[in-house]
């Protein structure tokens, strides 16, 4: 019987996996990626609880589903740009390291 | 749904995840992102969120991921040459990541909801489309508003900031 922690427990492992590819990965690109994966588990659990959170009428909370329809706007607003300053920080430095780009480093 | 196919999708959107991460190859890292993204949908539709789960398919996998694979291109970017890694960096991180998700674990152990599986509803025809724009255009219509100014001042500043002079 899949129970609600299910679903919680591998929202905070696709979580943890995000996160994780943020601290350990020094490719930009990589780290962008892994913040997507951290949103969307995010949106997982929301999705999760709107189901499990029936209302009167017997039909899940809609108001969570909403709630994960702007955080996909941003999140879709949030890579356009920050794949535009990516584009420009390779026309200026020619990398997508983060180790080569310490100016605000000590 | 079956269990073993919250099993199945689980199991793919996890280890696509992890191969994102794994991968030195950034294209192999943007295919693993679309299968992970893939598994996902498939578990929004699990839970009776069918509009989400579209949704989820023609804006991650449907754009984002062709914004990214385009960037790859442009970019020209290769596999990456293998840098020495601070060895206490990366088991920090490591432990870091760890920490949170043992955390999480024992938060959701004590959730005495976590235990109880999904209430049925109560008709098995519903529309969430529907319902979900109606909430979008009038409960959340200013919201709804913002968001279009958000991403248009997005738009605008992808333009600028792909201009070849930044000043």
């Amino acid at each position: 019987m899949i129970t609600l922690g299910h679903y919680l427990i591998v929202s905070g492992l696709l979580f943890t996996i995000g996160f994780a590819g943020v601290l350990l990965r020094r490719n930009i690109i990589i780290i962008f990626m892994s913040l997507e994966l951290m949103l969307n588990a995010a949106n997982l659990s929301l999705v999760a609880f709107s189901r499990f959170r029936l209302d009167a009428a017997g039909v899940p909370n809609y108001h969570a589903q909403v709630f994960v329809f702007f955080i996909i706007t941003v999140a879709a607003a949030e890579v356009a740009v920050g794949l535009a300053i990516i584009v420009a920080l390779y026309r200026a430095r020619q990398t997508t390291h983060v180790e080569d780009v310490s100016t605000l480093k000590y | 749904m079956p269990s073993f196919l919250f099993w199945i999708f689980a199991a793919v959107m996890l280890g696509f995840g992890a191969a994102v991460v794994l991968n030195r190859n950034p294209i192999a890292s943007a295919l693993s992102l679309v299968i992970s993204f893939l598994g996902l949908s498939a578990l929004f539709m699990s839970l009776d969120a069918f509009f989400i789960g579209i949704i989820q398919i023609l804006v991650y996998t449907g754009a984002v991921m062709v914004l990214f694979l385009f960037i790859i291109m442009l970019l020209d970017l290769r596999t990456e040459t293998r840098r020495k890694m601070n060895v206490v960096a990366v088991v920090g991180g490591a432990m870091v990541a760890l920490a949170f998700f043992a955390q999480i674990c024992s938060v959701v152990g004590q959730l005495g909801a976590a235990q109880q599986s999904f209430p049925p509803l109560a008709s098995p025809k519903m529309d969430d489309v529907h319902s979900v724009g109606l909430l979008l255009f009038s409960n959340y219509n200013v919201p709804f508003q913002i968001i279009g100014v958000l991403v248009l001042v997005a738009t605008v500043g992808v333009v600028v900031l792909s201009k070849r002079e930044l000043r």
